[in-house]
C-alpha cells in the first residue's frame, strides 16, 4: 500500500514537471493545441469520479461544459449589472453553476438508476443546445456570443496560448490532486460501495443520497471549470462549440484513459482532441491498410474511429491505458 | 402570436402527432424487445436504422422501388442485427451496465461514421411509397402519407404481437427473456434467442426508419433526435412493456405536437426539452412507466 502510494505521488510529481516544462519544446500553437487536452481533461476527471467511481453513467456531460463555458460567457460580455466580470474570475463561477446543475440532476437521479440515468442524462445532452436557441436575447441563439480574447493578467509577457496553457494545466494538476485525495478518502470509499452495490453499501449505513448527489455535483463542477476554459480559449460559444457529439466523446475519453483511473485520463483527453482535429492524419494511417482508400476530408472519420476504438477497447482492455498501467506495474508492487 | 383555434387543425395536428407517434412506438419497441431479452439499451438504434435506410436508398437509386427494396433491406437488417448481437454484444453480456452502454454508444459512432463515410454527410430526398396529396377524412384533410406510415407501423407492431402470442419460436424468444436459466434446461438455445431478439429489433428500426426519411430529410443524423423521443416512449411506457412502448409512442407523438403548437412558449424549439421534463416527472411519480413495474433488488 505505501509503495502504491509512492508510485503516484511519484506520477504525479513527474507530471507536474513535464508541464511545467513542455512549453519550452513546442510550438505556440502545438501549447494551444496541448491546452485544449488539459480542458478535455478536466471534464474527464469529473466523470471518472462520477462514472469510474461512483458507478452512475453520464452521457449528458458535454451539456455541463456548455453550461460552464455559457456562464463565462455571458458573466464577461454582459455582466452582472452592467457590470462585467474578468474571464479569469468566472471560471470558479462557471464550475459552481454547473455544480449546482448537476446537483438539481442528480437528486432525481437517486431513484434512477442504471440505464433510466443514462437515458435522462442522454436527454440533457440532446436538449440542451435548444436552450440558446430559445433564450438568443441573453444566450446568443445560434450565432452565438463572442467573448473578449484572452490575455495574460499582471502584464505578464507571454503568448496567449502559452498563457491558457499553463491556466488549464494549473488548474487541471489542482483538480487532478483533488480528486485524487477525494477518491483515495471516506468519500471515495462510500463511492466504491455504491459502484459495487447499492443495496450492500446502504446496509453499511453509506447514505446512497448523500454520495450520489455530491458525486453528480462534484463531476460537474469539473465540467463546468473545463467548459468555462474552452470558451476562454475559443473566446465564443455558440450551439456548434459544444456539440452534442461531445457527451459521447468523453465517454470514449473515459473508457479509453480507464473508467476508474486519473492520471492515465490525459490518453483519453488526447484521443479526443486528436481524432476531432487530426481526422484526416488517422484517414491517411488507415489507408495504409489493403483494401481500403477513405477520403481524408470525409465527415465520418472522428465518428468511425471513435466507435472502433470504443468497442475493442471495451472487448479487450476493460480497464483502459490505467488497466494496462495498473496490470505492469502490479507485479512490481506486488498487488494486481 | 397563435392562430385562432379551429377544430380542423386541432384535428391535422392530431393526426400529425399520432403519426409522429407511430415512429417513435416502432423505435420503441425496438428498444423495449432488446432490453427484455438482455437487460441492454441499445444506443446505437437510431443509427442502424438510418444506415438500413441508406442501403434502402441505394437500392431505389439503382432502379428498384419501394416496395421491392423493402422486404430486401429488412432481410439485411435482420442478418445485422443477428451479427452485431453475436459479435459485439455477446462477449460483453455479464459485464456492468455501464461497460454494456459504452459498447453500444461505440456501435452507434461506428455506425455513424460508416453512414458518413459511406453515402457522404450532405441531405437527399428519399421518395417514400406514399404520396403526399391530402384525402378529405370526415372533413379534415389528411396526407395520404400520413395515414400510411400509420397503417405500416401499427400493422408491423400488430404481426409482431401474433408472431410472440401463436408461434412457438415466440414463445422460445419470450421464455429466454424471462427466465434464461430454465429456458436452457427445457432444451431452448437461450444465446440464439437474444440474437433473434436483435434481428427483429433492427428489422423494427429498418421499418421507422424508411418510413420516417421521406418525412425528414435521409441523412447520417436523421435518427438522433428521434431516438430519444423513442427512449421517451419506452420510458413513458415503463421499459419492459411492449404494451406500454405503443402506448407511450402515440401518447408522447400526440403530446408533443399539441405543446408545440399550442403552447406558445414551447413552439418548436422547446420541444424536445419539454419531452425530457415530462418523462423526468413521470419516472419520479412513477419509477416504473405507466406500464412497468418495480423490481426488487437483491444483495
Amino acid at each position: 500500500m505505501r509503495l502504491r502510494l509512492w508510485l503516484e505521488l511519484a506520477g504525479f510529481a513527474v507530471l507536474a514537471v513535464v508541464v511545467a516544462a513542455v512549453p519550452r519544446f513546442v510550438s505556440d500553437f502545438r501549447a494551444r493545441e496541448l491546452a485544449i487536452v488539459g480542458m478535455y481533461f478536466i471534464a474527464l476527471l469529473g466523470l471518472s469520479i462520477l462514472t469510474g467511481h461512483s458507478g452512475q453513467i453520464s452521457l449528458g456531460h458535454g451539456a455541463f461544459m456548455a453550461i460552464g463555458g455559457y456562464t463565462t460567457a455571458v458573466l464577461s460580455v454582459n455582466g452582472v449589472y452592467g457590470h462585467q466580470i474578468r474571464d479569469l474570475w468566472t471560471i470558479p463561477i462557471a464550475g459552481v453553476i454547473a455544480g449546482v446543475a448537476g446537483l438539481l440532476v442528480g437528486l432525481p437521479a437517486l431513484r434512477l438508476s442504471g440505464l433510466y440515468l443514462a437515458l435522462i442524462t442522454f436527454g440533457i445532452a440532446v436538449s440542451f443546445p435548444q436552450l440558446p436557441k430559445k433564450f438568443d436575447h441573453f444566450l446568443g441563439g445560434t450565432t452565438g456570443k463572442i467573448l473578449a480574447l484572452p490575455r495574460p493578467p499582471f502584464g505578464l509577457s507571454t503568448t496567449t496560448n502559452n498563457w491558457m496553457y499553463y491556466l488549464t494545466w494549473g488548474i487541471a494538476l489542482v483538480l487532478l490532486l483533488a480528486a485524487w485525495s477525494l477518491v483515495r478518502g471516506k468519500t471515495g470509499r462510500a463511492l466504491k460501495a455504491i459502484r459495487d452495490s447499492e443495496v450492500a453499501a446502504a446496509s453499511s449505513g453509506v447514505s446512497l443520497a448523500k454520495y450520489k448527489t455530491l458525486a453528480f455535483g462534484i463531476s460537474a463542477f469539473y465540467a463546468g471549470v473545463a467548459g468555462s476554459l474552452y470558451a476562454i480559449a475559443n473566446a465564443y460559444v455558440n450551439p456548434d462549440v459544444f456539440p452534442i457529439i461531445l457527451s459521447v466523446y468523453l465517454v470514449v475519453g473515459l473508457a479509453v484513459g480507464g473508467l476508474d483511473s486519473l492520471i492515465t485520463l490525459i490518453a483519453g483527453a488526447g484521443l479526443i482532441y486528436f481524432l476531432q482535429n487530426h481526422a484526416d492524419t488517422v484517414a491517411r494511417w488507415l489507408n495504409h491498410l489493403p483494401a481500403l482508400n477513405l477520403d481524408p476530408k470525409q465527415p465520418g472519420i472522428p465518428s468511425l474511429v471513435f466507435g472502433a476504438v470504443l468497442i475493442v477497447v471495451m472487448l479487450l482492455l476493460p480497464g483502459g491505458a490505467g488497466g494496462l498501467l495498473r496490470r505492469l506495474f502490479g507485479s512490481l508492487t506486488g498487488r494486481r | 402570436m397563435l392562430a385562432a383555434f379551429t377544430w380542423t387543425e386541432f384535428a391535422q395536428q392530431l393526426a400529425a402527432g399520432i403519426r409522429e407517434g407511430a415512429i417513435y412506438a416502432g423505435l420503441a419497441l425496438a428498444i423495449v424487445i432488446i432490453y427484455r431479452s438482455t437487460r441492454v439499451i441499445n444506443f446505437a438504434q437510431g443509427e442502424m436504422a438510418t444506415f438500413t435506410t441508406f442501403i434502402a436508398w441505394s437500392l431505389m437509386n439503382h432502379g428498384l422501388s419501394f416496395w421491392t427494396a423493402f422486404p430486401i433491406v429488412l432481410a439485411v437488417a435482420f442478418a445485422g442485427g443477428v451479427a452485431i448481437e453475436r459479435i459485439v454484444i455477446h462477449p460483453v453480456a455479464n459485464a456492468s451496465v455501464v461497460t454494456i452502454v459504452i459498447v453500444t454508444l461505440g456501435l452507434a459512432l461506428l455506425l455513424n461514421g460508416l453512414t458518413s463515410v459511406i453515402w457522404g454527410g450532405e441531405s437527399r430526398q428519399f421518395k417514400g411509397p406514399f404520396s403526399t396529396r391530402t384525402i378529405d377524412v370526415g372533413g379534415v384533410p389528411i396526407s395520404v402519407q400520413d395515414i400510411g406510415i400509420v397503417v405500416v407501423s401499427i400493422g408491423l407492431v400488430a404481426l409482431l404481437a401474433l408472431f410472440f402470442r401463436y408461434t412457438k419460436l415466440g414463445l422460445a424468444l419470450r421464455a429466454a427473456a424471462v427466465n434464461p436459466e430454465s429456458s436452457r434446461l427445457v432444451g431452448i438455445r437461450v444465446g440464439w434467442m437474444l440474437a433473434l431478439g436483435w434481428g427483429i429489433a433492427a428489422v423494427l428500426g429498418a421499418v421507422a426508419g424508411m418510413m420516417i426519411a421521406p418525412v425528414v430529410f435521409l441523412d447520417p443524423n436523421m435518427m438522433q433526435t428521434i431516438l430519444l423521443y423513442a427512449f421517451a416512449a419506452a420510458v413513458l411506457g415503463g421499459l419492459d412493456s411492449p404494451v406500454g412502448a405503443v402506448v407511450g409512442g402515440i401518447l408522447l407523438g400526440v403530446t408533443i405536437t399539441m405543446l408545440g403548437r399550442y403552447v406558445g412558449f414551447i413552439g418548436s424549439t422547446l420541444k424536445l426539452p419539454a419531452a425530457l421534463v415530462l418523462i423526468f416527472v413521470l419516472l419520479l411519480v412513477r419509477p416504473g412507466g405507466l406500464f412497468g413495474r418495480v423490481a426488487e433488488r437483491r444483495v
